[in-house]
């Protein structure tokens, strides 16, 4: 009879553990997941246009795409156009056809106004062409149906510097247009360089923390933590201080003598102040995992190595480092993804060559709003870092993942 | 998915505004304005009276441009900014995505000298969501200390690195370096779009911004500028020229501005779609529109009103008491050579030159 009895109270147990979680999986559901699923959608959803212009785009998906559109559909299009005007809703369609083709925003705006001032009778077509030579463009009529896509990977292929040509095949964008792929590469890149200054700088100072005695380990310790807790936007600032043109070190270099007046040191403003402050800033992020493993190594076992006739190195190689591993592998993992996402630092300090592709992402929710294409570079450095994270899980194996 | 993303985003963003304190009652009109020294003289000459004589209470906050904000109060249906002040180029791009009530020319008061009010307001001055307004101006200015000899006097004079050797400040956009880089190159005010819209136009001008590439300090807030000349960080920069005149008079700062091939740009308020506060909203933008408040203005920064009735009401900096009217963009002295910004041109052509300039600065 213990069986039944057992059961129920393992029943109750998890009930209980559920329950406990439950405003926690709800947080992470809310502020988590939901934007993210959110995001996702949008990358590849943008029904906009689809919904104001069933007519024209239905007219539309007929034709050849090779010579101009016939009449029908100029007379279709030209009337949805000046309807939707009236309705205030022509403008949110202009912006988005305005994105696959520079100029279709006053071309539509224009065209409708006209059209409404002079009603055209049955010459829709002249009409329209009177009012804007562009609808004489197949390119036009192109862009036009393209953004009618609700469901488009255009996003995503605009975020590789991929467009698509008259045909509907995928072709590169021209050369001075295509700026994601590098800048994607270059975030990669400096987020590596940053996490790899971050483990060359952490990994004594994590040993030392680690292994150091208690009261001087607390001291060193505060010293990683009063920047931790500082504001990032005052390290940052402070960093323009210290670093600029006119800034402390490089007062100090000429002060004596090291560098002459004209030859002041480019610090900040460029990738250097992006990677020196980026560094500081995540540098608490790879010292503390470190600490955290390092501190259940037992110094025995280094002694343990000594006494068998391991030189220092060898002891520090083949005993230490392999132990200390999963702090690696943790402190590098957490540095890598905030890099990646990192935004204010390198926007204040990147200048012209520092910047990553959070810049680009920010300048298409705030200025563009064409949050489709943010939403497409999000999801880029999304699958980015899941591929990290199975990368890891075949090297480390995630159940060594420990921030302790 | 239709139906479900706008509740979570909702849902979503409610949760991260509940964070932010208690919601204004609601008859407290929220306006939104860029901070600063500009954010204090909104504050000062139409707040303040706004509220006096109407006696509606009115809660300020800066922003930094930008309409991400405003677009995700509008699709949450939860709006709690009333009133934003917008340069015209993100008025029109908010006007046509809907995120903006329309504000009609017969909304908008008389004028100071019996003109009708469409005469009033220059062509192209506002969008059609935008009351107001205001004209800044976007000019180089130099440090007097870095320049014993020979001083810069004309746009040129930006691109001559051998005559005025330093760094240059400029903003991290394509907007208005555009057009300074053709006209430093002699294209005349008049053609300068049409040069832009062929791609040999856009080459030349980014040629011309290559000149001085290397030597290029980018900034971002309109508050950096006076302080990288301040530090000698820069020689020479692109800012916004109520900014140094303030740097000027109240910081006693050896500025010059070099008023040649200044580019003009309007801003206005406009009022966020949907808000619980429409009447008010309203009020409010008409007591701005008014002659006498957007001539108010330039008692505390040098910025011109866009009504042509207005500039007769400028009178003098409240602080120092100086004569404002050849401290504006608009005075005759200082529109030899001023360009008016397209913002036309740059609603049809900003997300490709964007593009454009993302590329240029990352070679």
């Amino acid at each position: 009879m213990a069986f039944p009895l057992n059961s129920s109270l393992l029943n109750n147990r998890r009930l209980r553990a559920g329950l406990l979680a439950a405003p926690l999986v709800l947080f992470v559901a809310v502020t988590f997941l939901a934007p993210l699923a959110a995001m996702l959608v949008r990358s590849v959803h943008e029904p906009a246009v689809a919904r104001a212009l069933p007519q024209t785009l239905g007219a539309l998906a007929q034709w050849d795409g090779r010579e101009l559109p016939g009449k029908a559909v100029f007379r279709i299009a030209g009337s949805e156009f000046v309807a939707l005007n009236e309705r205030r809703a022509l403008g949110s369609v202009a912006t988005r056809v305005n994105r696959l083709e520079s100029g279709m925003r006053s071309t539509l705006l224009g065209t409708a106004r006209a059209l409404a001032a002079e009603p055209p009778g049955d010459s829709w077509r002249q009409a329209m062409i009177a009012a804007d030579p562009d609808w004489a463009e197949v390119s036009s009529w192109l862009a036009l149906r393209r953004a009618g896509e609700a469901v488009t990977p255009r996003h995503y292929l605009n975020a590789l510097d991929l467009d698509r040509g008259g045909a509907g095949e995928i072709v590169r964008q021209p050369e001075d247009r295509r700026i994601y792929v590098s800048l994607l590469l270059r975030t990669f890149a400096i987020s590596t360089a940053i996490t790899a200054i971050c483990l060359l700088l952490a990994y004594p100072l994590a040993w030392l923390l680690a292994h150091a005695r208690p009261r001087r380990a607390g001291f060193l310790l505060l010293l990683v933590l009063v920047p931790f807790w500082t504001s990032l936007l005052v390290r940052t600032t402070s960093w323009i201080v210290l670093l600029q043109n006119q800034g402390v070190i490089n007062d100090l270099l000429v002060a004596l003598g090291i560098l002459a007046e004209e030859q002041r040191l480019a610090l900040i403003y460029n990738m250097t102040g992006t990677i020196i402050a980026m560094v500081h800033v995540l540098l608490p992020f790879m010292i503390l995992p470190l600490y955290s493993i390092m501190r259940t190594i037992p110094d025995r076992h280094m002694q343990a190595a000594a006494s068998l006739g391991a030189s220092h190195w060898q002891a520090l190689r083949r005993v230490y480092w392999p132990q200390s591993l999963p702090g690696v592998a943790a402190g590098s993992l957490l540095v890598f993804i905030l890099c990646i996402g990192f935004y204010i630092t390198p926007a204040l300090v990147g200048g012209r060559t520092g910047q990553l592709v959070s810049s680009m992402i920010a300048y298409h929710m705030e200025q563009s709003l064409n949050w489709g294409l943010a939403a497409a570079l999000g999801g880029i450095l999304l699958l980015l870092v899941a591929l990290l994270y199975v990368i890891y899980d075949r090297l480390v194996g995630i159940e060594k993942l420990s921030l302790n | 998915m239709r139906f479900l993303v706008p509740p979570l985003v909702g849902l979503t963003l409610a949760l991260a505004l509940a964070g932010f304190g208690a919601p204004a009652k609601a008859q407290t009109l929220t306006v939104v304005s860029y901070g600063g020294s500009y954010g204090r003289s909104v504050e000062r000459a139409w707040v303040e009276p706004f509220m006096a004589e109407t006696g509606i209470d009115v809660r300020m906050e800066d922003y930094n441009g930008g309409l991400a904000q405003m677009r995700a109060q509008v699709e949450s249906g939860n709006v709690f900014w009333d009133v934003v002040d917008l340069v015209t180029p993100e008025a029109v791009r908010a006007c046509d995505e809907g995120l903006l009530e329309f504000v009609t020319l017969d909304e908008l008061p008389a004028s100071a000298d019996g003109t009708s009010v469409s005469e009033d307001f220059p062509p192209d001055s506002r969008s059609e969501c935008s009351g107001g307004g205001l004209v800044s101006a976007t000019i180089v200015a130099y440090d007097n200390r870095q320049f014993p000899g020979e001083r810069p006097t004309r746009l040129e004079d930006f691109f001559d690195l051998e005559r005025f050797p330093g760094r240059r400040g400029m903003r991290r956009v394509p907007i208005v370096n555009l057009e300074f880089a053709l006209l430093a190159d002699g294209v005349p005010l008049d053609r300068v779009y049409s040069t832009l819209d062929t791609d040999q136009g856009i080459a030349r001008a980014f040629a011309k911004l290559d000149t001085i590439k290397d030597e290029i300090v980018f900034w971002e807030a309109g508050a950096q500028p006076p302080q990288m000349l301040a530090d000698g960080e820069v020689v020479m920069t692109t800012a916004y020229n109520g900014r140094i005149f303030n740097a000027q008079v109240l910081e006693d700062q050896p500025f010059t501005i070099v008023w040649d091939g200044q580019v003009q740009e309007t801003s206005g308020p406009g009022i966020v779609l949907g808000t619980p506060r429409l009447e008010i909203a309203r009020r409010f933008i008409a007591f701005v529109s008014r002659p006498e408040s957007l001539a108010g203005i330039s008692e505390h920064i040098s910025y011109s009103p866009t009504r042509r009735s207005a500039n007769a009401l400028v009178s003098t900096h409240l602080e120092t008491g100086i004569e404002m009217a050849p401290h504006m963009p608009s005075a005759p002295a200082n529109m030899e050579r001023a360009l008016i910004s397209s913002w036309l041109w740059w609603a049809d052509n900003g997300d490709e030159m964007n593009e454009r300039f993302a590329v240029w600065l990352s070679r």
